[in-house]
């Protein structure tokens, strides 16, 4: 039993990680049925951005929670410019082009950006250790143990998601975030600038990304080129597992793969070797038995 | 001068072109009427105007300034209003939430007291102001499509078909209200299919035929044109 909660909390703080990443997915969808499958990528940027910035920028000297909190905003800031970036040179050019294209620009950026950080940052084909900034040491809550790490790396992800929550419900744009999601044309007709508004979109998603490059540093460096696109499939299998382009059913998909697939590396035989391949069991069972996700109906209609 | 004048507009989907060269004016407090057959472009003409589509040739004049080469969100802020086709309302945002969207290009605490206004001018609204619009009756979501055009306090608003599939009854109050708001000054341009109750109200009229203006006038003369009797009022 013991054993079950140990997993199901390591669960909470892998799912928290897809929950952050998974909400870029959807809120782009939401507002431009696009699949943005460079998304993992911009997370992935995001984190060398953190990693750039703590080996490069910052002086040693530095207290840790500072540099720490300096090294989540540029991960944050690096993410969430890159994913303008791709939104107003690759996607807005295409944006009245069939289905498809984007799509396979958007596999296309994915490639690009994977390739740049090996070709281009310094000896980038190798894994960096990311700095571990937080304070070491563990809880134990009634046996199960649970390190300051995943504690920091759930309640950051907590605090972010109502932070979006907050935005998205209750903001003036969020509001016309959930108009242009709903019925572009006519959000247009109330005077919301919907290309602005989709920038917005790329970018909360980007910040998000970002946070989530600097938490994935955290429990499990060295971070490497290639970190974006498992995480980045394993977020777009939450994404859609939650009802892609609802932003609870991103945060509910987020965690419930994380518990699963944290509970199937224990109890499936050879769990542990397999530990990548689970998401895509549940991706394929989602696609073929709900397709719309846990809290998903018309995609269309909501942000 | 004209408040909004329409010059040689065309517009076209891909190689079909839907207006082929129509002129129009406004006149500042008019109530101007645009009737047709479906199909005729009288949608594609207020699609136009308010920016959602770009013309091929013409010109869109308002007081004076070009509009048609400017982006749908800059043309209601220059005062232009559409209620579109088909209500469009928000379905899964409350009444007050779709009315607020309404002044999005606003800035300032006058928003809750025009909110105020259209809960004043539609009583049914304010009863339902918490609710999802989706659920509203296809009148009350008329009522909300107005309110919310009227909610960016408009120098033209612009109504397409708002009778479109309601009842008698809520026929009769959307066309009241066209009436009480022409009594109160604005300036207004009407799609309808309707055509005596728009003609009855409106100053001028325009008769569309597949994409071209066929025939001009007052309203009262429009209303007793022997053509627009046989063509649009169902009678032979
Ligand atoms: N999105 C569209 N794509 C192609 N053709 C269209 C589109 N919308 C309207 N049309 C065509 O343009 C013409 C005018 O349509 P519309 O402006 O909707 O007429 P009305 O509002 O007078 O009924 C029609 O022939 C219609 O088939
Ligand atoms: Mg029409």
């Amino acid at each position: 039993m013991q054993q079950f909660f140990q997993q199901l909390s390591d669960g909470l703080v892998l799912g928290a990680l897809y929950a952050l990443i998974a909400l870029g997915y959807t809120m782009v969808y939401g507002i431009v049925q696009l699949i943005n499958f460079a998304h993992g990528e911009i997370f992935m940027v995001g984190a060398f951005g953190g990693y750039t910035l703590y080996h490069y920028v910052l002086p040693s000297s530095l207290p840790s929670g500072i540099a720490l909190l300096l090294v989540l905003l540029v991960a944050m800031l690096t993410s969430a410019l890159l994913a303008a970036f791709v939104e107003r040179v690759a996607y807005r050019p295409l944006r009245n082009a069939p289905r498809l294209a984007p799509l396979i620009t958007a596999i296309g950026v994915s490639i690009a950006l994977q390739e740049s950080i090996r070709l281009f940052y310094p000896n980038g084909s190798v894994g960096k250790p990311f700095p571990q900034l937080f304070p070491r040491g563990t809880v134990d809550l009634g046996g199960v143990t649970l390190t300051y790490v995943d504690l920091f790396v759930i309640s950051l992800a907590l605090v972010l998601m109502l932070t979006l929550r907050t935005f998205v419900f209750r903001s003036a744009t969020g509001r016309a975030m959930r108009a242009t999601a709903q019925d572009p044309d006519t959000a247009r007709l109330m005077g919301v600038d919907t290309d602005r508004i989709i920038v917005i979109t790329f970018v909360l998603g980007g910040l998000l990304a970002g946070a989530a490059g600097v938490l994935q540093g955290m429990i499990a460096s060295p971070i490497d080129f290639k970190i974006g696109f498992i995480a980045g499939l394993k977020a777009f299998t939450a994404a859609v597992l939650g009802g892609i382009g609802n932003i609870t059913g991103a945060v509910l998909g987020g965690f419930t793969l994380g518990i699963v697939e944290a509970l199937a590396t224990q109890y499936v035989p050879n769990g542990s070797a397999l530990k990548d391949s689970f998401a895509f069991v549940v991706l394929v069972l989602v696609l073929v038995f709900r397709p719309t996700g846990l809290l998903g109906e018309s995609v269309r209609s909501r942000a | 001068m004209s408040l909004l004048e329409v010059r040689d507009l065309r517009v076209a989907y891909g190689a079909i072109e839907a207006i082929k060269g129509i002129s129009l004016d406004v006149e500042e407090g008019q109530v101007v009427t645009l009737i047709g057959t479906n199909g005729a472009g009288k949608t594609t003409t207020l699609r136009t105007l308010s920016g959602l589509l770009r013309p091929v040739a013409g010109q869109v004049l308002f007081d004076g300034a070009r509009l048609d080469k400017l982006k749908a969100h800059e043309i209601v802020a220059r005062g232009v209003a559409h209620a579109p086709e088909g209500r469009r309302i928000f379905p899964l945002m409350t009444v007050e939430e779709n009315l607020e969207l309404g002044a999005y290009s606003r800035k300032g605490e006058a928003i809750a007291q025009d909110v105020a206004e259209v809960f004043e001018r539609f009583p049914r609204l304010h009863e339902r102001r918490a609710q999802k619009a989706g659920t509203l009756s296809g009148g009350e979501q008329q009522m909300l499509a107005i309110g919310r055009a009227l909610m960016s306090r408009p120098r033209l608003l612009m109504l397409d078909e708002p009778s479109m599939g309601l009842s008698p009854i809520m026929i009769q109050l959307i066309f009241d209200t066209v009436a009480e708001l022409k009594a109160a000054g604005t300036t207004i341009l009407l799609v309808e299919q309707n055509a005596s109750a728009a003609l009855a109200l409106a100053d001028t009229g325009y008769v569309l035929e597949t994409g071209r203006v066929v025939l001009t006038g007052t309203g009262p003369d429009l209303l007793t044109d022997e053509n627009v009797r046989k063509a649009y009022l169902g009678e032979d």
